[in-house]
């Protein structure tokens, strides 16, 4: 069967707007392990918590989900910085597996509660101005897909200026690169960890929030999106927020293009082999381990 | 084990033995998903408590085993008897060569955890298009009369399935008994406590890694096929999904990790509660879909920061059961 060129280019967009989304909510993963070497097994699930928010605001309040971001990504914040100066930060000296449990012991809560109060049934958001899409001559772009990922993308660069330029970003880097050094040049290591994780959640939520534009919301997205984020985080290289980036548009891209030439059911069995294919031959990611 | 702790178990073992007689069929369904899990998380507990490797995907093995073994009979009338051994072996071989891969690469820790699951889930993607086993429709299996017992074929009333999965659960108890202090058992406790270390020390640790892996996808396999012929359907949503492997894990982790006990405190316990939160929500005439999960969350996650080391350390400590 030819493919037809047009609809290819028109896959190939999407796949990589959607990218950009992923990317963004693995870059708040790749920042929460690459600092405080936390495993954040709750991270779709907060992603999908930021969802609800958004949907709920829009339906109730109609406020626009684009408007939604900034207030959802600052609760987030203090909710990621409380998370982890009150409940994980004793953690740190721990086996790993202990703090894996205690996420997924969140994640489990997180999704539960969500179902109960929720229910099981599908929400999605529709918005009038999205509807019609952009036509730049034989090439159709969902309107809302290309938003989500400008915000998305935006908040991407927002969050590498924030570690290159501020002198907070520049001191989490020295706690990720060198925890103990950190502290003995008297830095606070357990604020700057909270912090970090407060970005990691903020850079979720704001996933989640354009997320909507994307997908349907159920509550139980989460652990989907969990294995997603890891995966997308482990073949970009843990910890390096280049490497999320990147890895984020590939699996993006990859989805679309599997969606096309062999199934849409076969999308995550693409990403699923991605990542054997670079835990067998480049088990430290695309790009390397430096944030 | 002091002669109170003997004591407790003999009588432990009577009421098990004896339940059937007196209890109701609610009762015995309870305790027969009871010891299921404990059962599965004695399984898992050889891998994870005794050589230190977070396994996140059993729900893997528990699929194959079922699927197996119920294929074998639906399509070609191999009784379970024949399709358990069958069932086992091919848990026993993915496991291996799974592990194998995993860790000749040098997968350890969270990665190995998150390759556990990814196998998982491409496992259940994959049955979701196997149609020889009635793809993601399901597979069922003819249900006959249930006072009727045939022992061959595994049809018969719930209290063959209850007597078939306590004598599993004895037997793999006393399995781990023996396991804890072979020679095989120490050198898992010594790569679970530091793997450098024990390599050092002239350990092959792939190898009993590899050993640890296979021998708990093979048990964990008969669950898997007790879990086929007691149900009677199989659908690889349910079965492969990532919810099984976290109720296999939670009995251990809730009892203790690396204990004896442990997986069967922990099991009656988030059986206990797990079941009884459903039946009080729906005594009060409530629907309330994620109660039991939420109440495992809840448990997990107080567990985990209150009793690190599980339920059975404190408590025998507190009845002085343990020297």
């Amino acid at each position: 069967m030819p493919i037809d060129p047009v609809n290819l280019a028109n896959v190939t967009i999407s796949g990589i707007l959607t990218g950009l989304v992923y990317g963004l909510m693995a870059l708040g993963l790749s920042v929460i392990f690459g600092v405080a070497r936390v495993v954040n097994f709750a991270h779709g699930e907060m992603m999908t918590m930021a969802m609800y928010m958004t949907v709920l605001l829009f339906g109730q309040l109609h406020i626009n989900p684009f408007l939604v971001v900034i207030p959802v990504a600052v609760l987030f914040f203090f909710f990621g910085y409380l998370l982890q100066a009150k409940v994980i930060h004793p953690f740190i000296t721990r086996p790993d597996h202990a703090q894996f449990m205690l996420l997924l012991a969140i994640a489990m809560i997180m999704t539960n509660a969500l179902l109960i109060v929720f229910g099981p049934e599908a929400r999605t958001v529709s918005l009038d101005s999205l509807l019609e899409s952009l036509e730049t001559g034989p090439l159709l772009v969902d309107r809302g897909k290309l938003y989500a990922a400008l915000v998305a993308f935006s908040a991407t660069l927002a969050l590498f200026a924030f570690f290159r330029l501020t002198p907070t970003g520049t001191a989490i880097r020295a706690c990720a690169d060198n925890g103990l050094g950190a502290k003995v040049v008297g830095l606070n290591v357990k604020h700057l960890y909270a912090i970090a994780f407060g970005l990691g959640a903020a850079c979720v939520a704001v996933a989640g929030c354009m997320m909507i534009m994307l997908i349907d919301l159920t509550p139980a997205l989460g652990p989907t999106y969990t294995l997603l984020a890891f995966v997308i985080v482990i073949v970009g290289g843990l910890g390096s927020m280049n490497g999320a980036l990147l890895a984020g548009v590939l699996i993006g891209l990859s989805e679309a293009l599997a969606g096309l030439f062999i199934a849409p059911s076969a999308k995550s069995m693409v990403s699923f082999a991605l990542l054997v294919l670079v835990l067998l031959f480049r088990p430290r990611g695309l790009l390397g381990d430096n944030l | 084990m002091k002669p109170r702790a003997h004591l407790l178990l003999a009588g432990l073992c009577a009421i098990l033995l004896l339940l059937p007689y007196f209890a109701g069929s609610y009762i015995l369904s309870v305790a027969t998903l009871f010891l299921f899990f404990a059962y599965t998380g004695q399984a898992w507990n050889i891998l994870m408590g005794f050589a230190g490797q977070l396994s996140l995907g059993h729900s893997l093995y528990l699929g194959v085993g079922a699927y197996a073994a119920a294929g074998l009979y639906f399509h070609f009338g191999i009784g379970p008897w024949a399709g358990l051994w069958i069932a086992s072996l091919l848990c026993v071989c993915l496991a291996a060569s799974l592990g194998g891969v995993a860790f000749r690469c040098g997968i350890s820790g969270v990665y190995f955890t998150l390759l556990t699951i990814v196998f998982a889930e491409i496992t259940r993607i994959g049955f979701d298009h196997f149609t020889w086993v009635g793809a993601s429709g399901g597979l069922f299996l003819k249900v006959t009369q249930r006072d009727q017992i045939d022992i061959l074929n595994l049809r018969g009333p719930p209290a063959l399935f209850y007597y078939l999965i306590l004598a599993l659960t004895a037997a793999g108890f006393m399995l781990c008994a023996w396991l804890l202090r072979s020679r095989a058992g120490y050198y898992w406790q010594a790569i679970r406590e530091n793997e450098e270390a024990a390599q050092a020390l002239g350990i092959n640790t792939f190898r009993w890694k590899i050993l640890a892996v296979a021998i708990s996808a093979g048990l964990t396999a008969l669950a898997g096929v007790f879990h086929a012929f007691y149900y009677n359907n199989l659908f690889p949503e349910h079965v492969f999904n990532i919810g099984r492997s976290v109720e296999i894990m939670l009995g251990p982790i809730i009892g203790g990790i690396g204990t004896l006990f442990g997986p069967i405190l922990g099991a009656a316990l988030v059986t206990l509660l797990a079941d009884g939160s459903t039946e009080l929500v729906a005594a009060l005439g409530w629907d309330v879909p994620g109660i039991k999960q939420l109440i495992y969350g809840i448990a997990l996650f107080l567990i985990v920061i209150f009793l690190p080391d599980g339920l059975w350390p404190a408590l025998a400590r507190k009845l002085k059961l343990s020297q």
